[in-house]
């Protein structure tokens, strides 16, 4: 239905680009006079079509976005008292079974007459909302073409005209991305408070035990909800560091060969290869870890004595600093690319051996560059979801010993978030506060990263 | 002044000089062919375990692309089935009929219903299609095909051990015997695995198929291409060519850096506040899943289109303009076609990784347990990597199989991608 309509304005817009084409040809006597207007005679078409399309479509965004609250506020007002005063999320659900009421599904539990007829007038006010939607844009369509037709002289310039739409939607499309920040910084920091108006966030950010399991009824047992992030953190740090100590040295020392040692051809084979492993779904690395690397682990541990959980966070750090191997090869291949070969002619010539020089000169030139690339891996270890979701446990336990389940600030998010709770439990309030923590962590690890990155690449140009 | 020095040196401080060098070169030697393994052994260990990963992925679940079946003769009776419930009647009671039928001296309650399990939950869909694609074989016997049990299908497959005790493996030592009097009679065969590929999600692993996942998934970057590929390179192509260079494009680029760093499941916590709690779209469609992983790649793109923009170099601009076109001719007239395809690698592999994104997925809800193949953008859908974690997470045995073969599908789809972006990168490439 909404589609249709925006297919007829598309070629409603499409009809007033050939109109304002042809209107300015006719203007100007013909195609062979063309070259007498101010701007090539598409533009006109263009400038006619953009009047036709633009508003309409403006109009049919807003519409489409306050329709459902404006709809909701109109039944809500029309419910009778009873449903009207109980608490919200109640409220919401009454609204739930009115909408599925109306489009004709099932509803949660009996259906009310009150809701009935609610349901009987929600249907009928979005049947008008619709009617009226296609009458306000099919009109405003229309306007717009008469007026930019109207607006078409042979002395218009309609290509500074449209060039400044465009230029409009290509400046647009660039603080998108601003926007994109700024909306992750007000979802999860309005989340967030609310949560922290429920758990002070002193408890929150230093408080040693985690629990997020809150009481559905007051008299249960065991199900108090303690929310100190302190042992979710330091599983996140404890994988984390597991993976950084597998990623460093492996990362480090295939880009140190692959950039001074490897010949050519074997360097075009080995590289691609590792960017594979970049490449492959993290999902996949969590499968791998809790079916194949997790019992290996285990069993190896068992031989030697160990008692290993089963789902330890050895797993989960290991493959994903296997992960993060070709994203600190690259990084650090780039780097040290970049040393000037100057330097290392220098220490060669006299007469270093390759190792010593890449040790004393190129490493200490790269350094910077690539404790930045380390930095943003860490920042990627830290914020990885699904290998530590699959292979990672649940519990929070507050230890370093890697042969023990841990949880990370990522498995609560996801497990707090997946499922149906209602909203406003401090349950999954929970989730938004650790997305802030990580959000800000990973921010600040990011910026030092692109910083030091940055700084140093400019060093040598 | 060196000169001078060596020349002074006399005879033996020159051989004492030489001697230390060469002593001390043949250990500096040994730490060069050391250092030079430890690169070498790094790069092997990465390999390994990439060959690992696809050897063990590959050796699970190659074989969820073959299913047990059995070979029946179903009398469709007209009692059961009529014109008046073709679609609703109990076929799977026919099936178990005719099973009942093969092996006539299965008599006790508890035997039957151990015999009747062989058969999976599924079969009486294949009469019951058999029967709507052709009524008149109502009141007729007819022989098809029907999928095994999971159960089975472990065992014949030997993914479970036969020898166990019948404690342990799944199955009794009764219902082998009957598999083996099936094998011996011709009616166990494994057939290729078409329900894989033409089936939604199901709790029967041997039912379970990819379709509704790879729609869904198909739909869902439908949406991020459509939105990403324009918006990304218009961010880009403003900021290469239109923008000033001042403070609010300063921040503009940091941001769009940091925001190609973001954890993926940050971007899953702004889709379920905005796009869902605040805009209330719906749950589990691919049009939110799409509308999150299009902020995610936007970056990505943004970044390739700029670096694409920056390699076409400033003489097509200045000869475009001096010839009367207006920076925007010159922009969208020659540059961007010029820088196109670099554009359209950065997409592909942006898409490639959204293609693979699980996390802000199951924010937004899109982990539901949904049979049907997706029809549309609004409709509850879910992704390739997701249907992996989902199966990944079932208790059933068979599912290991079944998410293997799901991952190698995933991983065929990334490779033919990448290749893609590989080939137009060589294909396209020019050197100035």
């Amino acid at each position: 239905m909404n589609s249709l309509l925006l297919f007829t304005i598309l070629a409603l817009s499409a009809g007033a680009y050939h109109l304002g084409k042809r209107r300015v040809l006719r203007l100007i006597g013909g195609k062979a006079h063309a070259r007498h207007l101010a701007s090539r005679p598409h533009y006109y078409g263009v400038y006619v079509a953009l009047w036709c399309a633009l508003p309409a479509l403006l109009i049919f965004l807003l519409w489409l976005f306050l329709e459902p609250v404006v709809l909701e506020q109109w039944v809500v007002r029309h419910l009778p008292q009873s449903l009207q005063s109980p608490p919200s999320n109640r409220l919401s659900l009454v609204l739930n079974d009115v909408k599925n009421l109306a489009k004709g599904g099932i509803v949660s539990g009996y259906a009310d007459p009150a809701v009935q007829t609610a349901a009987e007038h929600y249907r009928r006010l979005l049947g008008l909302s619709r009617t009226a939607l296609w009458v306000a844009v099919l009109a405003l369509a229309a306007l717009g073409m008469q007026m930019g037709y109207g607006k078409i002289r042979i002395s218009l310039r309609a290509r500074t005209h449209v060039e400044k739409i465009v230029r409009l939607f290509l400046l647009m499309a660039s603080t998108l991305a601003v926007l994109t920040t700024i909306g992750i910084v007000f979802s999860v920091l309005f989340e967030a408070m609310r949560f922290f108006r429920l758990v002070p966030w002193w408890e929150f950010l230093f408080g040693l035990k985690w629990s997020p399991q809150m009481a559905i009824r007051a008299d249960q047992v065991g199900a108090s909800g303690a929310f100190g992030m302190i042992p979710v953190f330091t599983g996140t740090l404890l994988i984390a560091a597991i993976a950084m100590s597998v990623a460093v040295p492996l990362g480090l020392f295939s880009a140190v060969y692959l950039s001074e040692y490897a010949p050519r051809k074997l360097r075009a084979v080995v590289k691609p290869l590792l960017e594979i492993l970049a490449g492959i779904p993290t999902v996949v690395y969590g499968f791998f870890a809790a079916l194949t690397v997790g019992p290996l682990i285990r069993r190896l541990g068992e031989t030697l004595g160990f008692s290993v959980a089963s789902e330890s966070a050895l797993a989960a750090g290991l493959v994903m600093g296997l992960m993060i191997v070709p994203f600190v090869s690259s990084l650090s291949d780039d780097v040290i690319n970049a040393v000037p070969n100057d330097l290392r002619d220098g220490s060669l010539a006299l007469g270093a051996t390759r190792s010593e020089t890449i040790k004393q000169v190129v490493l200490p030139a790269a350094l910077p560059g690539i404790v930045g690339g380390l930095l943003l891996g860490v920042s990627r270890a830290i914020g990885e979801t699904m290998i530590v979701v699959m292979a990672a446990g649940l519990a929070a336990n507050l230890t370093v010993n890697p042969l023990s389940a841990v949880t990370t600030v990522t498995v609560q998010i996801v497990t707090l978030l997946v499922g149906d709770q209602e909203f406003d439990s401090p349950k999954t309030l929970a989730a938004f506060a650790l997305g802030l923590v990580l959000f800000v962590v990973t921010l600040i690890l990011n910026i030092i990263a692109l910083y030091v990155v940055r700084k140093y690449r400019e060093h040598y140009e | 002044m060196n000169n001078r020095n060596a020349s002074s040196l006399s005879a033996t401080d020159r051989s004492r000089t030489v001697h230390v060098v060469q002593t001390g070169l043949r250990k500096r030697y040994r730490a060069e062919k050391r250092f030079q393994r430890l690169g070498m052994a790094a790069v092997i260990c990465a390999l390994a375990f990439l060959a690992f990963l696809f050897v063990d992925i590959f050796s699970k679940g190659y074989k969820a692309f073959q299913r047990t079946v059995f070979l029946l003769d179903v009398y469709v009776d007209p009692d059961v089935v009529h014109v008046g419930n073709l679609d609703r009647a109990d076929y799977q009671s026919l099936v178990k009929r005719s099973l009942g039928n093969l092996f006539p001296d299965v008599k006790g309650r508890q035997e039957k219903r151990e015999l009747f399990r062989l058969v999976s939950g599924g079969a009486g869909e294949v009469v019951r299609s058999k029967v709507l694609e052709d009524t008149s074989v109502i009141g007729q016997t007819i022989a098809v095909w029907v999928p095994a049990d999971d159960d089975v299908d472990m065992a014949i497959k030997g993914g479970v051990d036969r020898r166990l005790a019948p404690s342990e493996g799944r199955l009794s030592e009764r219902a082998l015997q009957w598999l083996d009097a099936l094998a011996t009679r011709g009616r166990l065969a494994k057939h290729w695995n078409t329900a894989f590929f033409t089936s939604g999600d199901s709790r029967e692993p041997e039912l379970a198929g990819i379709l509704g996942a790879t729609v869904g998934s198909f739909y869902t970057l439908l949406v991020t291409l459509a939105l990403s590929f324009p918006l990304g390179v218009a961010a880009a192509v403003y900021l290469e060519e239109f923008a000033p260079k001042n403070r609010w494009t300063d921040i503009i680029e940091v941001n769009i850096n940091n925001l190609a760093a973001v954890p993926s499941i940050v971007f899953g916590l702004l889709g379920l506040a905005v796009f869902l709690s605040f805009f209330g779209l719906p749950r589990s469609s691919p049009l939110v899943g799409g509308l999150v992983l299009t902020l995610m790649t936007l970056p990505t793109i943004i970044i390739a289109g700029r670096a694409s923009l920056q390699a076409v170099p400033p003489s097509i601009r200045d000869a475009a303009l001096s010839v009367g076109a207006s920076p925007m001719q010159a922009v969208f007239h020659h540059v961007l076609p010029l820088a196109l395809p670099g554009m359209l690698t950065g997409t592909i592999i942006g898409m490639a990784r959204a293609l693979g994104e699980t996390a802000p997925l199951l924010m937004v809800g899109m982990v539901a347990f949904i049979v049907d193949i997706p029809r549309g953008f609004t409709d509850p859908a879910t992704v390739l990597p997701v249907q992996v974690y989902l199966w990944a997470d079932s208790a059933e045995r068979a599912f290991v199989e079944k998410t293997s073969a799901a991952i190698m599908v995933l991983l065929a789809f990334l490779i033919a991608m990448n290749a893609t972006a590989v080939y137009l990168r060589n294909r396209f490439e020019r050197r100035w």
